[in-house]
């Protein structure tokens, strides 16, 4: 079976005063029909990573991989026209702010009906429909009044759900989340985790699940990779993570708290340990 | 004596009410949680402490004062917030000494450039900091010059609001032993807002359990451990957490 998505030495850099800084150093992986988790810290290009697929890294970023294919169409020579008919359709992103990603000036409805609209033609009492079961599928209570409201006049994590409602409306085939929950409290996530995985093994999507809670990858995903520094430390299935090897992925786990915590200080990732690798 | 005492409190945000009759008592050098979802008031309930909701109802009493409901040179002194979003809390144009000093200087506390280098010290901070801007520090060390801020005026009680969640795991595990130690070394007492409950574990005594507005439940960190919360919400919420 060929994979949905083949990704090979992937590389992504920027330019500064001192030459140009790789921020994503060569990575490769391929993804089926499947839950890959992407986890890391701030600045280990996990989100780079995520938009380099959707083309979404502007200049003068600089994205170069030896391939880099989804369903077999090969998006490094697509144009930003052909990458149109794909980005939302086909492959669709939940970035990680709601405040910054939702447009403040249309209801939360029209926004929802525009990212159906712009693929597929449906009449205006079916795209209601679909708006207001959307809503409900993520879990918003009275989807009626919600649908008209603005960004600004719901909380963020309400405003999370409606961007959630906004990329899985047009059923891509692939969704990339990058922190869909982190904006979320622990009851709501796993409810909006629940529904993206529903929809996901009903659908028979794959998802890219991009985050730094390594304990919520490991719950929600088939298999991790572990990314530091722009390379990819560590790759396990999501069973296997409490065996992991490397110092970098042990540290995290490590620094996180316990429900029935007993130590008296947490230990803290002694960053020179893998500096070389 | 109880650090704070909050009687049949109610919040509104204009014709909205948010948070109902709440009755909250924490000792002196305790360190109490409040945890439930977003939209359940307990933010709220920390920014009428610190005179940033001003309409409410009922008692707030700190150190033994009843607070008014306007800002309070001596409420400042006993009570201070630290943000969320340590990139929303600094302002972008002051240095860090500046800051820093400025709480000094509004309540006419001398000494000044020594309490800022000690304090930097205190919270881990290397003194070369000290004449940056908020845009030079990453998340983990903004975060540590807003608590420096909060300790300037030596207060006795410290309001918490989701002080890491905008941290990354290893980050968070810093500020978190930096908050237990403060706390150790100079007898604060906490009022932690967050919805993560192994961190209310690590850091806190007691925690109350708040939905919809109204605390549910009021539990030792012993039953959290033990997985012993009464109401259902409260066991839902255990069991999201748990869960992941």
């Amino acid at each position: 079976m060929t994979p949905l998505l083949a990704v090979e030495d992937l590389r992504v850099s920027f330019p500064t005063h001192s030459g140009r800084v790789e921020v994503v150093k060569g990575i490769s992986f391929t993804l089926g029909r499947e839950r890959l988790g992407i986890v890391g810290e701030s600045g280990s290009g996990k989100s780079m990573t995520g938009r380099s697929i959707l083309k979404l890294i502007r200049k003068p970023g600089l994205v170069t991989a030896d391939r880099m294919e989804f369903d077999g169409i090969d998006l490094t020579a697509l144009s930003e026209h052909q990458m149109r008919a794909i980005r939302g359709a086909r492959i669709s992103m939940v970035m990680q702010d709601p405040k910054f990603s939702l447009n403040p000036v249309m209801t939360v409805g029209e926004q929802i009906a525009e990212a159906l609209l712009t693929h597929q033609k449906l009449a205006r009492k079916d795209v209601h429909q679909r708006v207001i079961a959307m809503l409900e599928a993520v879990r918003i209570n009275d989807p009626e009044r919600v649908a008209k409201l603005y960004p600004h006049e719901v909380s963020g994590g309400m405003g999370q759900r409606v961007m959630i409602a906004m990329m899985l409306i047009p059923e891509p085939e692939l969704l990339i989340a990058d922190e869909p929950t982190s904006a979320l409290d622990v009851s709501v996530q796993a409810q909006v985790l629940d529904i993206i995985d529903e929809l996901v093994r009903n659908k028979g999507m794959g998802l890219i699940l991009i985050s730094h809670d390594l304990a919520l990858v490991s719950r929600y995903c088939d298999r991790i990779l572990v990314m530091n520094a722009g390379t990819i430390v560590e790759e396990c299935a999501a069973g296997e993570l409490a065996n992991a090897q490397h110092p970098y992925t042990r540290g995290l786990l490590a620094a996180m708290p316990t429900i029935d915590e007993a130590r008296e200080e947490l230990p803290v990732l002694d960053r020179t340990q893998w500096a070389g690798t | 004596m109880n650090a704070l005492t909050l009687e049949n409190l109610d919040i509104s945000y204009g014709d909205t009410q948010v948070v109902h009759g709440v009755n909250l008592s924490i000792a002196e050098g305790e360190s109490f949680a409040l945890v439930g979802e977003s939209g359940s008031g307990k933010s709220t309930i920390l920014r009428a402490i610190a005179g940033l909701a001003p309409d409410w109802e009922g008692e707030i009493t700190v150190m033994g004062e009843k607070r008014s409901h306007r800002v309070e040179r001596s409420v400042s002194r006993q009570v201070q917030m630290v943000f969320q979003d340590p990139y929303g809390s600094l302002h972008p144009r002051k240095t860090i000494d500046a800051a820093l000093s400025e709480p000094l200087a509004i309540h006419g506390i001398a000494n000044r450039g020594e309490r800022v280098e000690a304090m930097l010290t205190a919270v881990g901070l290397d003194r070369r900091f000290r004449f940056r801007y908020p845009h030079q520090l990453s998340g983990g060390q903004r975060q540590r010059v807003a608590i420096a801020r909060a300790l300037m005026l030596e207060p006795k009680v410290m309001l918490l609001d989701e002080p890491t969640s905008a941290l990354d795991v290893s980050v968070q595990a810093e500020i978190l032993n930096l908050l237990k130690r403060l706390r150790r070394e100079q007898g604060l007492t906490f009022l932690l807002v967050t919805h993560n409950l192994p961190i209310v574990s690590f850091l806190c005594d007691r925690l109350a359990v708040m939905r919809h507005g109204r605390i549910v439940e009021i539990a030792d960190v012993a039953q959290l451990k033990a997985g012993q919360l009464v109401e259902p919400y409260s066991r839902e919420l255990l069991a999201a957490t748990e869960g992941t």
